[in-house]
């Protein structure tokens, strides 16, 4: 059945439900940062948080890869519940997560900090198609990996997680402080990873750039998520998100 | 002129030497601390304790089982590397989320302690330990010195096992992780890492190479429960001069202070005991991170 489901045609975000998140709660010592979150997101879509600085958008990512000192509520990941999994445990049932700093190793070159995450499941891409969606990194291979410009780190940072064969991939704001020209790039590298059947969950303030990429987008307030909006509805919707972004 | 160049080279070479042996040493054990300390946070000073341990097992095995040096420079490490597996487990694990003192302070004590066990057990004259006599092949006796082959020995086999370390850490997948987890062990455990069991182990590898020192060591220096302690004060100057976590830094630092402790004994002896303290002020003074560390 999931097989049949999964045939359906990412675009139109049909997909069956890969990711069910119901009043997530995370806490950082004593901070309570997200204040029961809840969505949803099918096989093959691609859905943004937007939101102000603080609003909760990297903590909702965090806490699903189980980064956070404490949550609560519940985190099903293909029907199967991931809140009280260790990160690592979480990662191997198929989730891969780039963070916003984009987490590339100094004292690992381009091919180790490419090859570092380990393959949890088949059906990641193979290394030729990396270099194909991403030749620079086979030019610099032997380049320490903090010595790329920062649109080639954040190449980096999501071509390691293509290979893995997780399913979902978690993205922490990729356009953040990148040149247009390389932000064009990383929005074509989405549409290019959605249409090889890969689910997306990014993290992003720039919501002219989620437009490009995203099916649906939720918005994020005060640690909650206070509005979904579909990205074919964005026009007539774009004051009440000028309010909730403050752009 | 030259008669007497001559006879200060016949002088300094035996210094020389045995300097080097020393810093063979402060290789191997530096090298240890290294890594535990990059990939653990943690400052081992049961170092020393485990180091003699190595000594106490190697004799123990010949005296008690009548496994010789070869078996006892493999099971040794083994052993005493289980234990720190074991004590990692129990004890340092639950101290990670606390300040670096906490684990200073409870390995300080496990060391105390060990050493108190191996002290009531064996008392503190020391056993003595025999070289293999195959190893007097090695002997250099040259008209400047006489060096015995063991000391020959340690020196390759430092030199060998820290070369070894080293390209498992920079050219393994294994050292990528390492490396990797010591950057960012969160983001690694994130990629579906089992990072808490990579420091269980990382722990158990620096104990093991403790242990390795601790089996060369015995047919040197009697075994005995402080020769341990004796050595790892100089052995913690040098990884503050190397540059705390820094694998090639330990290596380098080693050799490098066994050697010119060696040479101070030549030119200077009064200096021959501080020589690396000073220069561990001086470090400290002028690139606090050491000579290789980052930042």
């Amino acid at each position: 059945m999931h097989e049949a489901a999964t045939m359906t045609h990412p675009a139109t975000g049909q997909g069956h439900l890969i990711l069910e998140i119901r009043d997530l709660e995370a806490w950082y010592g004593e901070s309570h940062v997200l204040h029961g979150v809840s969505l949803d997101i099918r096989q093959g879509e691609v859905v943004t948080l937007l939101g102000r600085n603080g609003a909760g958008k990297t903590s909702t990512l965090r806490a699903m890869m189980g980064l956070v000192g404490r949550r609560a509520g519940s985190i099903k990941f293909e029907g199967r519940e991931t809140i009280g999994l260790r990160s690592d445990l979480i990662a191997r049932t198929g989730i891969a997560y780039c963070p916003e700093e984009r987490g590339i190793f100094a004292s690992l070159d381009v091919t180790e900090n490419l090859m570092l995450p380990p393959v949890i499941a088949p059906g990641g891409l193979g290394l030729d198609e990396i270099y194909t969606l991403f030749p620079n990194l086979k030019e610099r291979a032997r380049s320490p990996g903090t010595k790329l410009s920062g649109g080639e780190q954040q190449m980096l940072a999501i071509a390691r997680i293509l290979r893995t064969g997780a399913r979902l991939l978690l993205l922490d704001e990729p356009s953040e402080g990148l040149a247009p020209v390389i932000v064009q790039q990383i929005g074509a590298m989405i549409r290019a990873i959605k249409q090889r059947g890969f689910t997306v969950l990014l993290v992003e303030q720039n919501f002219r750039f989620a437009q490009t990429v995203a099916d649906r987008h939720y918005v994020m307030e005060h640690g909650r998520i206070v509005d979904m909006v579909a990205n074919e509805d964005l026009a007539s919707s774009l004051d009440r998100l000028h309010e909730y972004l403050g752009v | 002129m030259i008669e007497n160049l001559l006879f200060e080279l016949e002088m300094a070479a035996p210094q020389v030497i045995l300097g080097l042996v020393n810093g063979a040493f402060y290789a191997l054990l530096s090298l240890g601390l290294a890594i535990i300390f990059g990939m653990l946070n943690v400052i081992n000073f049961a170092h020393g304790a485990q180091f003699m341990m190595g000594a106490f097992v190697a004799w123990m095995l010949l005296a008690w089982a009548g496994i010789p040096y070869w078996g006892a420079l493999i099971l040794a490490p083994l052993l005493v590397g289980a234990f720190g597996v074991l004590i990692e487990r129990t004890m340092i694990a639950r101290l990670y989320k606390l300040d670096h003192l906490y684990g200073l302070l409870l390995t300080f004590g496990l060391a105390l302690i060990i050493e108190g066990i191996f002290r009531n057990g064996f008392g503190s004259s020391g056993l003595p330990y025999a070289p293999p006599a195959a190893f007097n092949a090695l002997n250099i006796d040259i008209p400047i010195m006489f060096l015995p082959g063991y000391r020959v020995w340690v020196v390759i086999a430092s030199v060998l096992v820290c070369l070894a370390t080293w390209l498992v850490i920079e050219k393994t997948k294994i050292g990528a992780y390492l490396r990797a987890a010591t950057e960012r062990p969160e983001l690694v455990q994130a990629f579906g890492v089992n990072v808490p069991r990579m420091m269980t182990l990382t722990y158990g590898a620096g104990v093991a190479l403790a242990a390795f020192a601790g089996v060369l060591a015995a047919p040197i220096y009697s075994v005995n429960p402080a020769m341990g302690a004796n050595f790892i004060i100089t052995v913690f100057a040098v990884v503050v001069i190397g540059g705390m976590g820094s694998i090639m830094g330990s290596v380098v630092t080693g050799f490098g202070l066994g050697l010119i402790e060696g040479l101070a004994r030549v030119f200077y002896p009064e200096a021959s005991a501080t020589v690396v303290f000073v220069i561990m002020a001086i470090v400290l003074l002028t690139r606090p991170a050491g000579l290789f560390g980052r930042g």
